[in-house]
């Protein structure tokens, strides 16, 4: 049987795939450009028993998803960047005491106000250390609409397995533009559920490393009584300032994430003419399709261009960046900011290569043209 | 002298010496002695309870008899 | 007999880290008689917080709790709340936490009428960093941040919580310990948002700077400035000088927000 196809936006397809991962519960604040999220999962969320809320800011937006998490909801927000900076503190909740959401931030310009109807990519940095202290950071960008759906039911089975919030960002050029979906049937993409704690409620704590370094997460009303705190918490869950424990559940806190057992299935990118590439291009969201014609025109004029499109930002494909700025003569950054990932893209390559930043902050997209004009300042 | 209608338990690991329990008690049962609370004359209580109501510490238990 | 507040309580977790003679103790002990007398149930009931001394409340209870981010309480409450309308809710913070930081989501669960229990310690201070006016403390008094007095006019909570919608809303005082259960029971019972602020007191931040020798000197003002509503009706404007009414001040039956909600839900699926 043919796919059901549709023509759809990014924020539908967005919508979409949240409902596809098993979410029932939207909390939000209404926002450009990621308000269209919240009017279709308005309108989808109660008809499957779903709820959504328009909450009377954005901190209480991302404050009421982690309540409904903690229920055993999967739980969403989606936001623009002046709303992802509210809800910071609250990520930081998330974090520490793990748990599972997914923030969906729809790209605009900043600061500030900035062009809430303009695409930016500036918010990469702040994905990653938005919120204040130590933490791990899981964050994806998706490129199309077909992207959107398949990589928002991925945060939500990243958010469940790993116990954490999950963001997704893509700048506003994905997140309104219209392209041909082919929706997944139910059983196709991979739905991760919650895990269950294994021991009775008198035995349960919340952070019991006995069950590995992402331990069972009960929900409150299913017959589970334990304590959530914001502080920094011992593996039963309540308050503690003794080092011993701080110290062992931050670093546990990271290292679910960014070990490599973790960072084999987290990590998720996209080579494009990479193998024989001299040149590669770093370039993400809305800009990687810029970077692939350019890809495409570079080697009609003998350039040996490549695309390495990271598909998980967060963490940072760290290893492969590594191996690649080795082999190539240079690695060409573009993105919709000032200079952000090419920082991280240095910070790996360690002086192995060139790195090339190429930024546009004016409200408009990167072009092919650019990009090209850049790779060829590569000597 | 008529006798007590309760028994009063006083937690002193649990008590911080705030006093509040002494000094509204309606016929002087209780003393402070040192920070802790101290049961000075019981023949006086009459159950109302208040000293256990108004308690911020869990610290007083009183027992009708 | 004396009241069995253990069972209520998570073993191990007395004393609490309040201060002598804070009357968080005495709202908290009324709390509990009212969920006993209420008969609910340990593991359908949240306890929500945020931040400050109040909202170190819901660790000691052996319930579902969730001590959040300062002034949050409320928002992740109505989180709980809309996921499983079927758990009870209750949450709980100080002053400076529900009006100031939180001022935002404490009206807006007041007008969605959500049925939750909002019980308030209102100390008028923030006490647990060491004793920074909030929007309760009296203008005129001494704070850590007003030591010339504070300039700042102060809310009403009660009134607030009124003026915002909330359908049920009752003051007591810590002094009046034995009416705390009935008015925290009277708003669990309630469908629909209930406020119940409690006068309490800081004798370690707030006393010592505005001249009371003791937390027994707070207690006894307490005592004095209460007034009944019932008794209040019969006072004249002048004899109600410098009093705070205690006791039910409003209730009304209006729509409940998961009630509304779930007339959505069967909107949507005829839709």
């Amino acid at each position: 049987m043919a796919k059901k196809v549709a023509l759809l936006q990014g924020n539908d397809a967005c919508a979409q795939g949240a409902l596809y991962a098993g979410c029932t519960f939207f909390g939000g604040y209404p926002i450009t450009p990621s308000t269209e999220v919240a009017e279709v999962l308005s309108i989808e969320l109660p008809k499957i028993g779903g709820k959504f809320i328009q909450m009377e800011d954005e901190i209480g937006a991302m404050a009421s998803v982690i309540g409904a998490s903690l229920t055993g909801s999967k739980a969403l927000t989606a936001t623009s960047g002046p709303g992802v900076s509210l809800k910071q503190e609250l990520i930081g909740y998330a974090c520490i005491a793990e748990v599972p959401c997914v923030i969906i931030n729809v790209m605009r310009g900043g600061p500030s106000t900035g062009m809430p109807t303009g695409p930016g990519q500036s918010d990469v940095q702040q994905a990653k250390w938005g919120t204040h202290g130590d933490h791990a950071t899981i964050a994806l960008v998706p490129a199309s609409v077909q992207e959107i759906f398949t990589e928002t039911v991925r945060a939500f089975n990243l958010a469940e397995k790993y116990r954490m919030p999950v963001q997704v960002l893509y700048d506003e050029i994905v997140g309104h533009m219209r392209e041909r979906i082919e929706f997944p049937e139910p059983g196709e993409l991979e739905v991760i559920n919650r895990a269950a704690p294994t021991v009775t409620p008198e035995n349960y704590k919340p952070y019991d490393t006995s069950f590995g370094d992402v331990p069972p997460l009960a929900g409150f009303g299913t017959g589970y009584r334990f304590h959530v705190t914001g502080l920094n918490k011992a593996q039963d869950g309540f308050p503690t300032t003794k080092a011993e424990y701080v110290d062992a559940e931050e670093r546990r806190q990271i290292s679910k994430v960014e070990k490599d057992e973790a960072r084999a299935v987290i990590e998720k990118n996209e080579e494009y003419l990479v193998d024989d590439a001299e040149v590669l291009i770093f370039a993400y969201g809305s800009t990687s399709r810029s970077a692939r014609y350019a890809v495409n025109e570079l080697r009609k004029e003998g350039i040996k261009a490549g695309l390495f499109r990271p598909i998980t930002l967060w963490p940072f494909p760290e290893k492969r960046i590594a191996a690649l700025g080795k082999k190539v003569k240079g690695i060409v950054v573009p993105e919709m900011n000032l200079g952000q990932m090419n920082l991280e893209v240095e910070r790996v390559v360690k002086g192995t290569c060139p790195v090339l930043h190429l930024g546009r902050v004016d409200g408009e997209p990167l072009n092919p043209g650019q990009i090209i004009a850049k790779v060829k300042e590569v000597k | 002298m008529s006798s007590p209608k309760a028994k009063i338990e006083v937690i002193e690991r649990y008590c911080k010496g705030c006093a509040i329990c002494a000094e509204f008690c309606p016929t002087n049962v209780l003393e402070m002695d040192a920070f802790v609370v101290k049961v000075a004359r019981p023949e006086a209580c009459t159950a109302c309870m208040q000293c256990e109501l108004r308690c911020p510490d869990f610290a007083i238990e009183v027992h009708k008899l | 007999m004396a009241y069995d507040y253990a069972k209520h309580i998570r073993p191990g977790k007395l004393p609490h880290i309040w201060c002598p003679g804070c009357g968080h103790g005495i709202a908290m002990k009324g709390m509990i008689r009212a969920i006993d007398a209420c008969g609910l149930e340990k593991n359908n009931t949240a306890i929500v917080s945020g931040i400050g001394c109040a909202s170190r409340l819901p660790g000691y209870m052996d319930y579902c709790t969730l001590h959040t981010a300062h002034g949050r309480a409320a928002a992740f409450a109505t989180g709980v709340k809309m996921a499983r309308p079927e758990m009870n809710v209750i949450v709980v913070g100080g002053d400076g936490d529900g009006t100031a930081i939180g001022g935002n989501h404490f009206i807006h669960a007041c007008r969605r009428n959500i049925d939750m229990t909002y019980i308030i310690l209102n100390n008028s201070i923030y006490g647990m960093t060491g004793g920074q006016f909030s929007p309760c403390t009296p203008t005129g008094a001494k704070a850590s941040t007003t030591v010339y007095g504070n300039p700042d006019p102060t809310f009403d909570i009660s009134k607030l919580a009124i003026g915002a919608g909330a359908s049920f809303v009752a003051r007591g005082t810590a002094f009046h310990a034995a009416q705390i259960d009935k008015l925290i029971a009277e708003g669990i019972k309630h469908k629909g948002l209930a406020v119940i602020e409690i006068l309490d007191d800081c004798p370690t931040t707030y006393g010592r700077r505005n001249k009371f020798r003791s937390v027994v000197d707070m207690m006894k003002r307490l005592k004095e400035i209460a007034v009944p509503v019932a008794a209040a009706a019969k006072m004249t404007a002048e004899q109600l000088e410098g009093k705070v009414l205690t006791g039910i001040l409003h209730q009304e039956n209006k729509p409940e927000y998961c009630e509304q909600y779930a007339q959505v839900i069967a909107r949507a699926k005829c839709a």
